[in-house]
C-alpha cells in the first residue's frame, strides 16, 4: 500500500513537472499502474478475487486511454511541430 | 519474502524516479518498462499470478509497443541523427541493465527455491477471477468492451491525416505530388498511362 502510494506520488509529480507530452502519458500510466496495485493488494489482504476484477477493468481503460492520447499526441505533432503543451494552450474559452 | 518485495519496491521506486528525469524519451520508456516488470513481480508475490501475467502483456507488452511507436513516428529529420548516436552509447545500458538484473536473480531465487504458493499462502488464482468477472461483474466487462470500441473508432478519427487547418503550409512531399499533378495535366497523360508509349506523341516543347 505503502509501494502504490509512493509511485501514485511520483506519477503525480511527473505530471505536474513535465512539459512533454509522451512524458506526462507515461506519468499518467505509472499512476494508474499503482492504482491497480492497491487495489489488488487490497484484494489479497482478503483473500478476494475482486481486486484483481478492478485491476482488469482498469488495465482496459488505462489500454484505451493510451490509445487516444497517443492519437493526440501525433495530431499535437502534427500541427503545432512541438510535443510541449504549452503550445496548445491557445484554445482559449 | 519480505526481503523480496522491498528489493523490488525499491526496484520500481528507483526505476519510476529514474524515468522521471531522464531527458530522452525512449531512455524514459525503458526504465517505464523495468517499473511496470517490478510491479508485476510485487503483484505476483503478494498473490494476483494473473493480474501479474496481465500486466506483464498488455502494459509492458501492448502499451509499451504502442508508446515506442509513437516515439519513433515523431523522431524525424536533423534530431534523428544526433539521437541515433546518443542510443548507440552502451553507457545508457547500464542503468535498466543492472536494476533488471535484480530482477533476474530475483526470479531465479523463485524458481530454484519453491513456487508461488510458498510466498504467497493465500494466493487467488485465475479461476476465482474469471468467476467474479464474468459472474457479478458482468456489466462491468461490457462497459469495459464498449470503452475499448469508443477508443478504437476515436483513435483512427484522431489518427487519419484529414487536416482541420488548410492554411499551415503544405508537407514537401505533397507539393510535389502537386506539381507532378500539374505536369501530367497540361501534357494530357493520365498519371497512371504508360509513359514510354504515350511520350512518343507528346506536344513539342515539351522536355
Amino acid at each position: 500500500m505503502l509501494l502504490a502510494t509512493i509511485l501514485f506520488a511520483l506519477g503525480l509529480i511527473g505530471l505536474l513537472v513535465r512539459r512533454n507530452l509522451i512524458f506526462i502519458l507515461m506519468s499518467i500510466e505509472v499512476m494508474l499502474n499503482a492504482a491497480g496495485l492497491a487495489f489488488v493488494a487490497a484484494g489479497a489482504q482478503w483473500g478476494q478475487p475482486d481486486g484483481q476484477v478492478m485491476f482488469i477493468f482498469i488495465l482496459a481503460t488505462a489500454a484505451a486511454e493510451v490509445a487516444v492520447g497517443l492519437a493526440l499526441v501525433l495530431r499535437l505533432h502534427r500541427q503545432y511541430k512541438s510535443l510541449d503543451v504549452d503550445a496548445a494552450s491557445e484554445m482559449r474559452g | 519474502m519480505s526481503g523480496l518485495f522491498y528489493l523490488v519496491a525499491a526496484v520500481a521506486i528507483v526505476s519510476t524516479v529514474l524515468m522521471l528525469t531522464r531527458l530522452d524519451a525512449v531512455h524514459a520508456l525503458l526504465y517505464l518498462i523495468l517499473s511496470l516488470l517490478s510491479v508485476a513481480v510485487i503483484l505476483y508475490i503478494i498473490g494476483a499470478p494473473f493480474a501479474a501475467a496481465l500486466e506483464l502483456i498488455i502494459y509492458a507488452g501492448a502499451i509499451m509497443v504502442l508508446f515506442i511507436f509513437v516515439v519513433m513516428l515523431l523522431n524525424q529529420g536533423d534530431r534523428a541523427t544526433a539521437l541515433e548516436r546518443s542510443w548507440l552509447k552502451p553507457g545508457m545500458w547500464v542503468g535498466p541493465g543492472a536494476l533488471a538484473a535484480i530482477l533476474l536473480a530475483e526470479f531465479a531465487y523463485a524458481l530454484w527455491h519453491g513456487s508461488a504458493r510458498q510466498f504467497a499462502p493465500r494466493a487467488t488464482d485465475p479461476k476465482q477471477v474469471g468467476l467474479a468477472l464474468f459472474g457479478p461483474y458482468l456489466i462491468g466487462v461490457e462497459v469495459a468492451s464498449m470503452l475499448l470500441t469508443a477508443a478504437l473508432v476515436g483513435a483512427y478519427h484522431l489518427g487519419s491525416r484529414t487536416s482541420t487547418r488548410p492554411e499551415l503550409p503544405k508537407p514537401d512531399h505533397a507539393l510535389r505530388s502537386e506539381a507532378r499533378n500539374d505536369y501530367f495535366a497540361q501534357s494530357g497523360i493520365a498519371p497512371g498511362d504508360d509513359l514510354v508509349r504515350v511520350g512518343t506523341n507528346r506536344p513539342a516543347g515539351a522536355p
